[in-house]
């Protein structure tokens, strides 16, 4: 399971905002809980991501996963930042990682990524006109579909390392490195062998 | 119609098919052989996949290696693992990928895409994580991804290899209602009811090409 949840469908406000103002807001959010010291400010933050949760109506099942990882997370930085620092430097920088990791993951569930893709591609469009980007090659629409495979690439691997390890455990040889290392890159291989196959038959590379 | 005249191909010293002079003018045909017996490299000719190092393949006059992009709007490909062919987070997503330069605006697209899922076992997942679906569903969206483009053709390499009984009967049933011509490549000898040609590769070469009866036999004696 990665830390930013996925695509929750659902009809609040926040599921029909456009895409790229909820990108653009999310950074505003992200940059100035890296801007404010003030732990006190870090907490409305931190509490006005929250209230994003039920105002998406996100299930709990969906919310508890994504909780647990976050918190876990914060233990571990609030010990290790008080040690090193002191506990008030350290809560500053654990509130902004919550408000951070919150944020992007409210994105994340309240988002399709073909909506993403369309707001990349959107927003891109001038940059990429024959005198700017276009120059190079760039295409609005290869970008888009970047960003997408780019995401799915994170489930997908994150599969394949969850079969590798089943059967590296399944041989007794849960520790080896070269167990491990060995099918998931010959896998990852062979998976973008075929995902490439998969794209020329649907045209990708005739455009 | 799909013609191949004297095709052959090479990977390198390694020859995996020589001499293949087909024309495929059936509904319904079916590629059978053992493992590396050359029958998916033929199908993937079909579409300019894969290039013949020689002769030429026409489809419906065209040839896939020079007029490819022309060749695969005509030719939709069913690949064994659906895995690999989802590129969308949702199945809805997935669908409306193919119909990407049809000039549809964003919610037509979507709506497409949901009927085509509701017309093929799919209603209502739209929605839904493409990679939590099951198996036997995964394929299915692979084939609607296809299906949406209305194809002439449908070349499908082993689909049902990684699918259980029932999504098997369930895959070949809703083949069998297609008004596309289908090319299947399959060593799966209970799918071949409804076809009317099935061609017989072993070591690169048609070694018998006939009704399912007489080649089935042919392939069993040679499985041996």
């Amino acid at each position: 399971m990665t830390p930013l949840g996925l695509y929750v469908p659902g009809a609040s406000s926040l599921h029909r905002l456009p895409a790229g103002a909820k990108f653009l807001g999310m950074l505003v959010l992200v940059t100035v809980s890296v801007v404010l010291g003030s732990p006190i400010a870090l907490g409305v933050i931190c509490a006005v991501v929250a209230l994003g949760y039920p105002l998406a109506r996100i299930p709990w099942d969906r919310v508890w996963p994504l909780l647990r990882s976050v918190l876990l997370l914060a233990v571990v930085i609030l010990a290790l930042q008080t040690w090193l620092l002191d506990v008030r430097s350290a809560g500053v920088t654990v509130l902004r990682l919550v408000a951070a990791l919150g944020a992007a993951s409210l994105f994340t569930l309240t988002t399709r990524i073909d909506d993403v893709v369309g707001a990349v591609e959107r927003a891109l469009d001038p940059l990429c006109s024959p005198r700017m980007l276009g120059r190079f090659g760039v295409r609005p629409d290869r970008v888009g579909l970047l960003v997408g495979l780019t995401l799915q690439a994170v489930a997908t691997l994150s599969g394949i390392a969850a079969s590798v390890r089943e059967a590296a455990r399944a041989r007794g040889v849960e520790r080896s490195v070269v167990a491990f290392a060995v099918p998931f890159l010959v896998r990852t291989l062979k998976h973008a062998d075929e995902l490439g196959e998969a794209l020329a038959a649907r045209g990708v590379a005739d455009e | 119609m799909i013609e191949f005249d004297g095709v052959g191909h090479a990977y390198g010293e390694r020859t995996v098919l020589e001499q293949v002079d087909l024309s495929l003018t059936e509904q319904r045909v079916a590629f059978v052989g053992l493992n590396g017996s050359g029958k998916s490299t033929l199908a993937r000719m079909i579409n300019g996949l894969v290039r013949p190092t020689r002769g030429r393949v026409l489809v419906d006059g065209l040839d896939p290696a020079e007029k490819g992009a022309a060749v695969r709007r005509r030719v939709g490909f069913v690949f064994t693992n659906p895995d690999s062919q989802i590129v969308m987070p949702t199945a809805g997503e997935d669908v409306a990928f193919s119909l990407r330069r049809s000039g549809l605006s964003r919610p037509e697209r979507a709506r497409r895409a949901a009927e085509v899922l509701a017309e093929h076992g799919l209603d209502g997942y739209a929605d839904h994580p493409a990679h939590q679906l099951s198996g036997g569903q995964k394929q299915l969206l692979a084939l609607c991804g296809m299906l949406v483009l209305d194809p002439d053709v449908l070349v499908c390499d082993e689909p049902t290899t990684l699918l259980d009984l029932r999504n098997k009967r369930r895959f070949v049933e809703l083949l069998g209602r297609l008004r596309q011509q289908v090319v299947l490549v399959t060593h799966d000898l209970d799918l071949l009811g409804g076809f009317e040609r099935v061609v017989v590769i072993h070591g690169g070469r048609v070694v018998a090409d006939d009704e399912p009866g007489p080649a089935v036999a042919y392939y069993r004696e040679l499985a041996r």
